[in-house]
């Protein structure tokens, strides 16, 4: 092949609904922007530059200019005639759905950047290292979110867990952040194997792995056949319980969860708010994606398989949200506390996906499953700031206490209104209590199951499971807001400053602002979350 | 004032008047006190001023008006008034700005407290006004996290346990409410429109009506979570702690317009949403209420304390409201004398208004001898009238009014209720009408206990002073209130009237028609 044809190759369009990949080029900008950033910072600390321009100011930059470009692509393709396009010839998928995620990921790694510098977690030596760590797993997290091909999804999967387990013992002379990252390691390298088991067979039974087509082969080769009795079809099971195991794992859902309490205490809450919002993103990005792919328009053979992963999910949603708020229950380490919380959302954020599979096999109809993605999508943006600004609370007061103990928050209403009425703010919309942003996830999360429940009974016990849920995990939140607001200051506990007027102050306020805001202007972000679901179907 | 800014005004403006508080300097708490007294005075005009607009003759709801909220859920800002709402939104205002005024004990962290005050004003105002049921849920939640916090960090030594507990029962509650909503929801072609979903209901909607197994489950979920707030038998075991627990004015605030809403609940939402589940389980409301009334009055008998008794009190009054909105008769499909069943809902509105002026002042009363003597105990109390003269008649007007005297505003409600309810069964109105002789026994008995007698020998007898004028201020208010809505009970009736006799022909129709369509409805009729 000479260079000319090289060059047409590269400059035209493939097929039809694939970007040329130089147009694939300039659609990857973001993460481009981003790699790029990494390489500044590592240049700059070769340079000494780093002296001068403090490394943060290099991430910051690299993550507002990769959100402003994401934005963009937002505007330009909610344009009446933008149409969705595969790039790098199939690989990965650029729609609304996918640009919703990498807005996401990217505005987040902005608040996760000022909040280590705010918190000064990374001392200037090792500042780099630790941004270029959480540079690398938000590519590999938006990469997750637009995968288009199975081996994408494997990528991506790999490329944000591997700076995490890094971020998780980044602590270096503690213990207990080396074992948690040990932990962590092993664990995320056991269950990538068995998905990487996972995707192979169903590469081999399918003969494709790309998303677009597995629905179509599914349907195919399995046309006329019991999806349960068939031994082929039980092998594609087979399969999708494993990928299932990766998954879940990333999702931290029961029973691969184990790694997660551990993880959360051991590493700093910084990195801990970054895992359990970030890379819970990521995933349920993906989920939906692979799970609608391979589901495809759920006719014939794949209207059983849609509704065994749509009841498989919620089986695991169900014991997840339960297992995790009542294990919450009975934490006294605040970190700790919180990781079982993100288990328990992780949950309740399941049955979304659960919902919308199963409202795909009782072919309810595009709205319905619109709805379901709606209402995960808002759940997670709500879930940024709330989640973040209670790891950022526990980060502010860890740096003034030396303390993580829920124990140790007594009276901090007395001292600093703003961190407790923050974290106040912060756990009620955890619980989903009106006004708070939380509450309208939960709401449309629980009106998908609802709807869901006209398709298959299980829904009920899974809608049921979620109602209870919301109430047990009020006490374990209620505790931490009644240690705050309702107990004196111990006199031999230490004191705590937190001005309103000072950064992290603000940035408190900013979080629990948002919260609030999300809960009374809900429309804004309700469609934008509406035009991201109708990427799919 | 237009209708739409000044419905909006009434819902917003004391959380808008709490931000202001942010500014002011933290020891600056007399400024505060006055700062808050003259929002909730402001909302109270507004409120008035709702009245004087409001048109008693017609029975349809008035000033409504709707924006979109989230349009994607279809689920709108959409406020409204009718004579249901109209009577408690007023009364709303008044227990707020009596029991800000009332506040004056509170010394700990009074910004806090102000502002939590204010914000649960806004959610109780959006309770009454709104006409969206989605609506309607945030704003009934909106009023959960104040509470929480006014009765756990101003309330008495065993605050966190009446805080938490309040919280979990209405939590749950909430949550079956909610499941009620996506149901109605889901069978309305996605309405959440109370107005259009009661159209619905009464199979003149847009939609066909909602099937009987249906309105029985979502009726029972409704009236849990409202029986809760009630509180009725046997969900009413959170009242008596937070009552006890929750500082004075809180109290007032819990009793004079919080358990309304339970009431509010059914008549806007259960009954009209559900008439065959309202219908099915008439029959059980009816003694659930009755049982209330007894229980609640043996239960306030055995009681030593104080405000422990007023708060018994309280289930055995709500009681008789929900004896008035139950008694509906049906036979064969026909709704017998439903000019009885008006009478027992206007009965029923009307025992709230006065339960919540009676109850209002008797926590006020127990409060202006708590903040004096710090102790509850009525057999250490006795002889206050001696050092209390002026005090002491004021009290004693206010327990009549909650005993049912003839002539103060609690005889209304009660007698008309026991009347409407004979209609229902005779059996249960006599049950329920005995009731009143115990009111009578354990009121008097207290007011015996604790007024008369010779002298004051428990603690702190050289605190007992008489009222200050700010007492003395609201005191005579809560008298003069009750007085008057006793003589003319017409005030109260006139604007309320036209809407229930309206509500109940709606539904008596709605019945009537789902009876005459289905035979299954015949056969499982109760007997």
């Amino acid at each position: 092949m000479d260079f000319q044809a090289l060059l047409q190759q590269f400059l035209s369009k493939g097929v039809a609904h694939q970007a040329s990949t130089f147009d694939s080029l300039w659609i990857f900008l973001p993460e481009l922007v981003l790699s790029s950033s990494i390489i500044l910072m590592l240049l700059a600390r070769l340079t000494n530059v780093d002296r001068t321009i403090p490394t943060h100011w290099i991430a910051l930059l690299g993550g507002m200019s990769s959100f402003m470009i994401v934005l963009y692509q937002f505007w330009q393709i909610s344009l009446p005639d933008a149409i969705p396009v595969q790039i790098f010839t199939g690989l990965a998928m650029h729609d609304p759905f996918s640009i919703f995620f990498r807005g996401f990921l990217t505005f987040f790694l902005v608040f996760v950047i000022v909040l280590t510098v705010l918190t000064g977690i990374p001392d200037d030596e090792d500042a780099p290292d630790f941004y270029s760590l959480l540079s690398g797993a938000v590519i590999g997290m938006m990469l997750m979110s637009s995968a288009n091909h199975l081996l994408m999804l494997f990528l991506g999967i790999e490329m944000a867990s591997v700076p995490s387990y890094a971020l998780t013992g980044f602590l270096k002379g503690r213990r207990q952040s080396s074992e948690a990252a040990l932990k962590f390691v092993v664990y995320g390298a056991g269950a990538a194997g068995v998905m990487l088991f996972g995707i192979s067979l169903l590469a081999g039974l399918l003969g494709t792995a790309e998303f677009p087509q597995l629905a179509s082969r599914f349907q195919a080769v399995f046309a006329g056949r019991e999806v349960m009795q068939d031994p082929a079809a039980r092998c594609v099971l087979l399969a999708l319980l494993m990928i299932a195991v990766g998954f879940a794992f990333k999702l931290s859902a029961v029973p691969f969860h184990f790694w997660c309490p551990d993880a959360f205490q051991g590493a700093s809450a910084e990195v801990g708010g970054f895992l359990s919002i970030g890379s819970k993103a990521a995933a349920f990005a993906l989920l939906v994606r692979f799970t609608l792919s391979l589901t495809g328009d759920s006719t014939g053979a794949s209207q059983g398989l849609a509704l065994t992963c749509g009841l498989g999910l919620g089986f695991l949603a169900t014991l997840t949200a339960t297992f995790g708020n009542l294990a919450a229950y009975s934490q006294r380490n605040m970190k700790r506390m919180l990781a079982y919380s993100t288990i328990a959302h992780a949950g309740y954020m399941l049955m979304a996906v659960s919902a919308l599979l199963v409202l795909q096999s009782g072919n309810a109809g595009p709205d319905a499953a619109y709805r379901a993605i709606q209402g995960l999508l808002y759940y997670l943006c709500v879930y940024l700031f709330m989640n973040l600004g209670a790891f950022a609370i526990v980060a502010f007061i860890r740096n003034q206490t030396f303390s993580e103990e829920i124990e140790d928050y007594k009276g901090l209403s007395h001292q600093a209104p703003v961190l407790a009425i923050g974290m106040a703010i912060c756990l009620f919309s955890l619980v989903g209590i009106p006004p708070l942003g939380g509450f309208y996830g939960k709401a449309f999360i629980f009106a998908a199951l609802f709807d869901a429940t006209r398709v298959h009974w299980f829904m009920w016990v899974v809608l049921v499971a979620g109602g209870v849920n919301t109430v047990i995990s009020l006490f374990y939140y209620l505790r931490v807001a009644k240690y705050m607001c309702m107990y004196e200051r111990p006199a031999d506990a230490p004191a705590v400053a937190m001005p309103s007027n000072s950064s992290p102050g603000m940035y408190v306020m900013l979080l629990s602002g948002m919260v609030v805001f999300l809960g009374i202007i809900i429309n804004p972000l309700a469609n934008v979350a509406l035009r991201a679901a109708h990427a799919f179907l | 004032m237009s209708p739409e800014t000044l419905l909006t005004c009434i819902v917003f403006l004391p959380a808008v008047w709490a931000i202001p508080l942010l500014v002011f300097d933290k020891e600056a708490k007399e400024a505060m006190r006055y700062w808050g007294v003259l929002g909730t005075a402001l909302t109270f005009l507004l409120t008035l001023q709702l009245w004087l607009q409001f048109d008693t003759k017609t029975s349809e709801i008035q000033f409504g008006f709707a924006h979109d909220w989230i349009a994607s859920w279809n689920i709108y800002f959409r406020l409204g008034v009718d004579g249901i709402s109209l009577p408690l939104i007023v009364l709303t205002g008044f227990v707020c700005l009596l029991s800000m005024l009332a506040s004056w004990s509170i010394d700990k962290n009074v910004k806090g407290y102000l502002m939590l005050f204010l914000i649960l004003e806004t959610g109780m105002m959006g309770v009454f006004l709104s006409l969206d049921f989605f609506l309607f849920y945030v704003f009934w939640e909106v009023m959960l996290l104040p509470m929480y916090f006014l009765i756990g960090i101003w309330g008495g030594p065993r605050r966190e346990y009446a805080a938490i507990k309040f919280f979990l029962y209405t939590l749950a509650g909430s949550v079956l409410m909610l499941i009620a909503m996506l149901m109605f929801y889901f069978n309305s072609g996605r309405s959440f429109d109370l107005i259009e979903l009661a159209k619905i209901a009464t199979g003149t909607g847009k939609v066909a009506t909602f099937d009987q197994t249906m309105q029985v489950a979502a009726f029972i979920m409704l009236f849990i979570g409202f029986a809760i707030k009630l509180p009725s038998f046997p969900f009413h075991t959170w009242l008596p702690d937070a009552h006890v627990e929750a500082p004075t004015p809180i109290s007032m605030i819990l009793a004079g317009v919080l358990l309304k809403m339970g009431g509010y609940g059914i008549i806007r939402i259960a009954f009209p949403l559900c008439p065959y589940g309202a219908q099915y389980a008439a029959y059980f409301l009816v003694g659930l209420g009755v049982f209330s009334i007894i229980y609640g009055a043996f239960a306030a008998m055995a009681q030593t304390d104080f405000k422990r008794l007023v708060a018994y009190s309280s289930v055995s009054h709500m009681g008789y409201v929900l004896v008035g909105i139950a008694v509906w008769k049906i036979v064969d499909g026909k709704t017998i004398n439903r000019d009885y069943w008006t009478m027992g809902l206007n009965a029923a509105m009307f025992q709230m208004l006065a339960h919540g002026i009676s109850s209002t002042g008797m926590f006020f009363m127990v409060g202006v001898l708590y903040d004096r003597v710090h102790h509850r105990d009525i057999n250490k109390f006795g002889g206050i009238a001696q050092v209390m003269p002026h005090y002491a008649g004021l009290a004693a007007v206010i327990f009549f009014a909650g005993l049912g005297l003839p002539g103060l505003c609690g005889f209304v409600g009660e007698v008309l209720s026991v009347l409407a309810c004979w209609n229902f069964s005779p059996l249960l109105a006599i049950i329920s009408a005995s009731g009143v002789i115990l009111t009578a026994g354990y009121i008097l008995w207290t007011l015996q206990r604790v007024y008369l007698g010779p002298e004051y020998k428990g603690p702190h007898p050289e605190a007992l002073v008489e009222a200050n004028s700010r007492e003395l201020a609201i005191g005579y208010t809560l008298v003069v209130t009750a007085i008057l809505f006793g003589v003319l009970p017409n005030l109260l009736f006139s604007p309320m009237q036209g809407s229930i006799e309206a509500l109940t022909q709606s539904l008596a129709t709605a019945y009537e028609t789902l009876y005459s369509a289905a035979p299954a409805v015949q056969a499982a009729q109760l007997p």
